[in-house]
């Protein structure tokens, strides 16, 4: 597979939240307005090319038995660094993420590119495919992010989109996020049945 | 630490901010584990184990060896996650030579149980309410035992719920496309709006 398909992939074909269902926890909670969105979706994405690349480059080093805290040390590296530069130049984005900045490091998806992509093939495939895998889940934070603070505060990015929109502030509270997340999910599986039946 | 305090901390984290419903920690296994009560009541168990032993090795070592050495920022999560790590694998470990009956109900679940962002969640959560502008809380140990063990009690609760939801929705004549997860979370969406009605009932600090 060329570096192109496998950056291709990770967006569209094999989209870590919505076609895999990994990454739940991170989509649902920094999806309220757009701009913890791009913060959450950024930090994401470095991590898994930052990781991505170090386990293909330790890969033939570490012994199969003790690969996964091996895995985790690396990924608690990144996640420092991440936060460490949050704290010290975006200390508002640091505070929105709160919680769910160290969490980064238990995201299920930065683990199965490290078990499942890096830990096989050399480093500039798995520079490739953590790009892919964290513009993939971006989008599908974005995607949601654009939802619910649409409807939920009626701004995008902060500003005020449609005058006299009147906001649904469910949209931003857990519920919300619980059912947005519902039927976008339920809309990519009746896609994917769709193009079963066409063929 | 008074009784009044540990009682607004346990309903606090079972009810108002509930891991799942409120906090959105621990979705993956809540919708992987949840087609089954006895999958569901072992993981809530599993968890709520692991939960209160990760409280009271993660806040030790916060308060002992990180924060007086001043590198609190930098080996948090690092420190934390191997605790997590070794714990599990050490619980797993005394768990087949002590109690194998134990072991079979849930040890299963209990490597999964270190990639869980719940018990990790949890530790980070204790540093957050018992640490006030980086000074330690009285009672801290204590307080973030029985948050850690509460946390777990109503992740267990949010299993249960909605290991009984789906076994009769097994049977339902649901469309096509929205069988499985995507039903699951208009589901939880459901039982979220009904957790909102606990929020102000009491007033976190």
């Amino acid at each position: 597979m060329s570096n192109w398909q496998t950056f291709k992939t990770g967006i569209f074909k094999n989209n870590p939240v919505f076609i895999v269902n990994l990454g739940l926890c991170p989509t649902l909670a920094t999806s309220t307005s757009l701009r913890d969105a791009i913060g959450m979706g950024m930090a994401a994405t470095f991590v898994l090319v930052g990781s991505n690349v170090i386990v293909s480059a330790i890969r033939r080093a570490v012994p199969h038995k003790v690969r996964i805290p091996c895995y985790i040390v690396v990924i608690a590296t990144f996640v420092t660094i991440v936060e460490l530069f949050l704290g010290a130049y975006q200390p508002d984005l640091y505070n929105a993420l709160g919680i769910f900045l160290p969490l980064i490091v238990v995201n299920c998806i930065v683990l199965y590119r490290a078990e499942v992509f890096a830990s096989k093939n050399g480093m500039a495939s798995s520079l490739f495919d953590g790009f892919g895998m964290g513009l993939g889940f971006t989008c599908a934070v974005l995607l949601l992010a654009f939802i619910r603070e649409g409807l939920g505060k009626g701004t995008l990015m902060g500003y005020p989109v449609i005058p006299g929109f009147s906001p649904t502030g469910i949209m931003v509270l857990p519920p919300g996020g619980f059912m947005t997340m519902g039927l976008l999910l339920g809309f990519f599986s009746w896609r994917k049945l769709r193009t079963k039946e066409h063929k | 630490m008074d009784f009044g305090q540990i009682f607004a901390i346990i309903i606090g984290m079972i009810f108002v901010n509930n891991f799942v419903f409120a906090r959105f920690l621990g979705l993956c296994p809540y919708m992987g584990l949840t087609k089954e009560m006895s999958s569901a009541i072992g993981m809530g168990m599993a968890v709520v184990f692991v939960m209160t032993l990760a409280s009271m090795a993660t806040w030790p070592v916060y308060r002992y060896f990180l924060d007086p050495f001043g590198l609190e920022r930098i080996l948090r999560t690092a420190s934390f996650i191997l605790v997590i790590a070794a714990l599990v694998q050490f619980i797993e470990m005394v768990l087949q030579k002590v109690n194998p009956a134990l072991y079979k109900a849930m040890g299963i679940y209990l490597p999964i149980i270190t990639t869980n962002c719940t018990i990790l969640g949890v530790a980070v959560l204790n540093i957050d309410t018992f640490y006030k502008d980086g000074k330690p809380l009285s009672g801290g140990f204590l307080g973030s035992t029985i948050q850690g063990f509460s946390a777990g009690i109503g992740f267990t609760l949010a299993m249960v719920l909605m290991a009984s939801v789906r076994e009769r929705m097994e049977m339902a004549n649901i469309p096509k496309p929205l069988r499985g997860i995507p039903i699951a979370f208009i589901t939880a969406g459901l039982m979220s709006m009904a957790f909102l009605g606990f929020s102000g009932l009491i007033k976190m600090t």
